[in-house]
């Protein structure tokens, strides 16, 4: 079983998919609506099968598949993953068929041929699991920057309001890091003894400063990938811009590649770097929380709104990670799924909002919840995902990224905990102030606002609340798996990743 | 005067550059000899036979490392590499320079003389078929430029430099529309290089002063050993390089180039981006690899600033363009840049990688202004960036096609562009020259946008009322157009036999 390539089938089969909807003809949406739903259906049952066959306390790096490229450059198609890839492959497995599903009807407004948005989802799916997939960092430089095109394409042939400008500015800030990137790719191979794999480049020494400059270089392209302060001003514009399916395929996975990149890079290749930059990085990480928090409260679009609050979620991810700890690195990384999920659902209700009201802005609801009570209170309870109630996911990875960090950096722990104020702040007066309260008039007056839920809209919410409330109460099944790889992670970096707590050392 | 004797000569390897002066010949006899209304199929057919012929006899020597001719000419790896390229790059520039299916006559005037505005002359715009003079006026051009890398001294190397900028000046000439432009361009780009030539050859006797000779192998020696005056060595040098850099379009010699490309028939233009440039980086790699190699430390800073100035001039004022041949030759600047930072690194990755980098450039600029020939409206091409807003709705393909060669230049992983880019910088960062790789990664920043710019325009704006549709391309144009792209795209993904090729070809004889 073990032999069987499923990592670069699991990476194929999506672009294969692509293709095939993509050639099909245009005046047939349907059809093509259903064979992508169906295909993305098939790769996420074989991603489920990569998780059962992958086992939690085997070797850290597990379906390995390696194939000559370009062998003047050593550069190799490496296919590996440890248990932080494996779930965020899992996740995106899950999130695709769902976002198929909901994006049903986007295209059919524009004037584009329907089957090539659909086709673009698929290939932007092969393009995202060959990211995390990958174990060679050519490879994995190949995938971040290829995977910009789908999604350039999305936000811009097919987005909303400012499409163009949003899809502009999204290529070329993700292009402006991905070039920083590439000099430190390059300065990698050339310093790091001419080889792109990852496991070689982990006993590769660099000089204190040449460390840190490829350091940098790597970490400002994540940086922006994540988005990180100040470096965030894109994800607002192009996450209010695109339609609602790639918005939640954006900020639920495409960001995630930045963190991804982090833990997976930046920490055990530069660890002298990583230890010297943390604490800058722990700065911009809290300044991200607060900031975006608040302007997520200012603002009155709601997919914007959307966007800034995962701006200030990834500062939870970023504390995590640079807190040095398992237990807070644990966190961010179950925070990186849980995210997905609830701020994937999130984009999701907010797109089915927008769908039916034909705009995004918070003043033309009000009272919603009385003409679409079922989706009112998914909205609701997407919104407490968001903001970390306890009992549903999110609580359960902020919950270990505070305690994680509290055992080593009291005072940012501290901080980070405003944000969480500042979280209820913006998802509550969101919620009332679309949902709640009495009913604006000119609601009555739009025929989509008269449709609750539809059997579609149900399935693709469902798996999500399902999935949000299961890991709330029994997270176990991902963390198992993302530990040892956290652990390994930070070991790397640090001696002691597991510090005691400070009361047993004061202790006699 | 009893032991004059010829130099010995090795036919086969000089027989690339003796078939195409020789079919260039003949062309001129049957412009001579046979009916008008032959000629253009006979030139056509015996071009790109002559071509074929000329490829066939470099890919047969491929393993020929020698001097001949009395030392002037040198066929080592880099030679038959480089010929190679212009050889096949030539190849496909001439299927568009053939093609007439897009417009009446093709892209060149029947009679260059006739002025222009005239009742004469717009007769001949709407009925005559084109010059076939361009034949052998391509071929000797291609003949020229094949010297031009094969060459070991530096007359040699001049005179080449003149049999291959003539007959380009010529061709510029000859746009069937907007014939003042084309006349203006080619009237700039003969008397600035005649500039230029005069510069290189002042540069030549400066070094003859230097060194007692004009070898590159004496030149070595004599970098190494002689106690003459720097002064002369450094002044030749410098008066070389702007002979040379002029041709590759490097700042501050570029200002030609714009101009230049615009107003050139676009097939011709094509010919220049991709031929030219091959040629003329082809002996600046074997001036500095093979000559001046001993002086590396003195000129590496200088030539390490032109190579910023020129990545920063092409990048900045790309952005600024509204013609799209425009902002194509200014890419082509910037990529001048590029190349040069691959020349600097001054080792065998750096000649390998450069190689690698002119080949992947060729194909995919060659392709780039095959569509620009084929987006056209009742006046000709449409070239101005406004035209083609729109245009991914009106023909998607070639906006697709368009799209791919764009984000080749902008050097997005699976195309030919990054992989180039990848091989210049790693081999400029091996050798130390970081500063380089910086100043490249920021120009590669600025220089997405305007690549963007159009992307953006043909597939996010609506069509307005003067988008035109995309003709339909003859046989000749899509064979080229095919080949470019199909290039770029293998060479993106599957890099590894012409990375070999290269690797094994970078190696001078000196």
């Amino acid at each position: 079983m073990s032999d069987f390539p499923f990592l670069s089938v699991l990476t194929g089969a999506p672009l294969v998919g692509a293709l095939v909807v993509a050639f099909l003809p245009r005046t047939k949406p349907e059809l093509a609506k259903r064979v992508a739903l169906g295909w993305s259906v098939v790769v996420a049952a074989f991603a489920v099968a990569l998780w059962i066959a992958y086992d939690a306390g085997g070797d850290r790096f597990q379906f390995r598949e390696s194939y000559t490229w370009i062998p003047a450059w050593n550069a190799k198609f490496t296919f590996a993953v440890d248990g932080i890839a494996l779930v965020m492959l899992l996740l995106i497995a899950i999130l695709v068929p769902l976002v198929i599903l909901a994006s049903w009807h986007d295209a059919d407004a524009s004037k584009r041929s329907v089957p090539v948005y659909f086709a673009l989802l698929l290939a932007l799916e092969s393009t995202m699991i060959g990211v995390f997939a990958a174990a060679d960092v050519f490879l994995f430089y190949v995938f971040f920057e290829i995977m910009l095109v789908p999604m350039y394409f999305l936000i811009g042939s097919y987005g909303g309001h400012q499409r163009q400008y949003a899809a502009v500015k999204f290529f070329l800030y993700s292009l402006v890091g991905g070039l920083f990137m590439l000099a430190a790719v390059v300065g990698l191979w050339a310093l790091g003894g001419k080889t792109f794999d990852w496991q070689s480049l982990l006993s590769a020494e660099f000089a204190t400063n040449t460390e840190r400059w490829l350091f940098l270089g790597f970490f400002v392209a994540f940086a922006i990938k994540a988005p990180f302060f100040p470096f965030h001003t894109w994800l607002p514009d192009a996450g209010g811009a695109a339609p609602a399916g790639s918005a939640a395929l954006l900020v639920g996975v495409l960001d995630k590649v930045g963190t991804f990149g982090i833990l997976r890079y930046c920490l055990p290749l530069f660890p002298e770097a990583s230890r010297w930059f943390a604490k800058y990085a722990l700065a911009i990480a809290l300044i991200g929380i607060i900031y975006a928090a608040l302007l997520a409260v200012g603002q009155n679009d709601l997919k914007r709104l959307v966007s800034y609050t995962s701006i200030a979620h990834f500062g939870f991810i970023g504390i995590g990670i640079f807190a040095f700890t398992t237990q807070a690195g644990t966190g961010a990384v179950l925070y990186m799924v849980n995210h997905g999920l609830a701020t994937g659902l999130l984009f999701l209700v907010v797109g089915m909002f927008v769908a039916r009201r034909g705009s995004s802005l918070v003043s033309d609801f009000g009272g919603a919840g009385k003409l679409v009570p079922a989706l009112a209170g998914v909205l609701f309870f997407a919104g407490l995902a968001s903001l970390a109630l306890p009992g549903t996911a999110p609580f359960v990875s902020e919950f270990l990224v505070l305690l994680g960090t509290f055992k080593v950096n009291e005072p940012v722990a501290v901080i980070a905990t405003a944000g969480i104020i500042l979280a209820a702040a913006y998802v509550l007066w969101m919620v009332q102030r679309t949902t709640q309260g009495t009913l604006n008039p000119a609601l009555k007056t739009v025929d989509g606002m008269r449709k609750d839920l539809s059997l579609r809209e149900k399935v693709v919410v469902a798996p999500l609340i399902a999935l949000i409330l299961l890991l709330g109460f029994y997270p176990k099944p991902v963390t198992d798996v993302i530990n040892p790889a956290v652990q390994a992670t930070m070991q790397d970096v640090v001696d002691n990743p597991d510090p005691a707590p400070a009361v047993t050392e004061a202790a006699p | 005067m009893d032991n004059l004797s010829l130099p010995k000569i090795d036919y086969a390897a000089v027989a690339p550059m003796l078939i195409l002066f020789g079919v260039a010949c003949l062309g001129v006899l049957v412009e001579a000899l046979l009916p008008r209304s032959v000629r253009r199929s006979v030139q056509l057919v015996l071009a790109l036979a002559g071509l074929v012929a000329a490829f066939v006899m470099v890919v047969l020597q491929s393993d020929k490392r020698i001097l001949t001719a009395g030392g002037a000419v040198a066929v080592d790896g880099p030679t038959l590499f480089l010929q190679g390229a212009i050889i096949l790059l030539g190849l496909m520039a001439l299927l568009l320079v053939g093609d007439r299916s897009l417009e009446h006559g093709g892209a060149f005037v029947a009679q260059a003389a006739i002025t222009v505005g005239s009742d004469a002359d717009r007769r001949q715009a709407g009925r005559s078929q084109g010059a076939t003079e361009i034949y052998p006026l391509a071929l000797f051009a291609l003949g020229g430029m094949l010297l031009f890398v094969a060459a070991n001294d530096l007359l040699t190397m001049f005179v080449a430099l003149e049999v291959f900028s003539l007959p380009l000046y010529l061709l510029c000439a000859l746009a069937r529309r907007r014939r003042l432009l084309s006349q203006e361009a080619a009237l700039k780009y003969f008397l600035l290089g005649a500039y230029a030539s005069a510069f290189f050859l002042f540069g030549v006797a400066l070094v003859y002063g230097f060194a007692g000779g004009v070898e590159f192998g004496t030149i070595h020696d004599a970098v190494r050993e002689s106690d003459r005056s720097t002064v002369l060595l450094f002044g030749g040098i410098a008066l070389l390089a702007i002979g040379l850099l002029f041709k590759a379009a490097a700042a501050p010699f570029h200002v030609w180039t714009p101009d230049v490309y615009q107003g050139a028939p676009t097939p011709i233009t094509g010919l220049m981006a991709a031929c030219t440039k091959v040629a003329a980086f082809g002996a600046l790699l074997r001036v500095l690899y093979v000559a001046f190699d001993g002086a590396a430390w003195d000129y590496t800073p200088i030539l390490g600033g032109i190579a910023v100035l020129t990545m920063l001039v092409g990048a900045v004022l790309a952005v600024t363009q509204t013609d799209i041949k425009r902002l194509l030759a200014y890419s082509s600047i910037a990529n001048a840049g590029y190349l040069l930072v691959g020349v600097l690194a001054l080792s065998k990755d750096g000649l390998s990688s450069t190689m690698f980098y002119l080949v992947a450039y060729g194909f995919t600029v060659i392709a780039a202004f095959a569509i620009v020939t084929l987006v056209r409206d009742a006046d000709g091409e449409a070239t101005h960036l406004s035209r083609w807003a729109g245009l991914g709705r009106r023909s998607p393909l070639f906006a697709g096609i368009f799209t791919f060669i764009l984000l080749a230049f902008a050097g997005i992983p699976l195309t030919s562009g990054f992989i180039a880019k990848f091989a210049v910088f790693g081999a400029a960062l091996d050798s130390g020259e970081a500063w380089l790789v910086i100043f490249g990664v920021i120009t590669s920043m600025l220089l997405a946008f305007p690549y963007l710019r159009v992307v953006v325009m043909m597939w996010l704006s609506e069509p307005g009322e003067s988008t035109p549709s995309v003709s339909i391309p003859g046989g000749m144009t899509a064979a080229a157009l095919m080949i470019g792209v199909v290039a770029t795209l293998v060479l993106g993904v599957a890099p590894a036999p012409l990375l070999d090729l290269t690797a094994n070809a970078a190696e001078f004889v000196r």
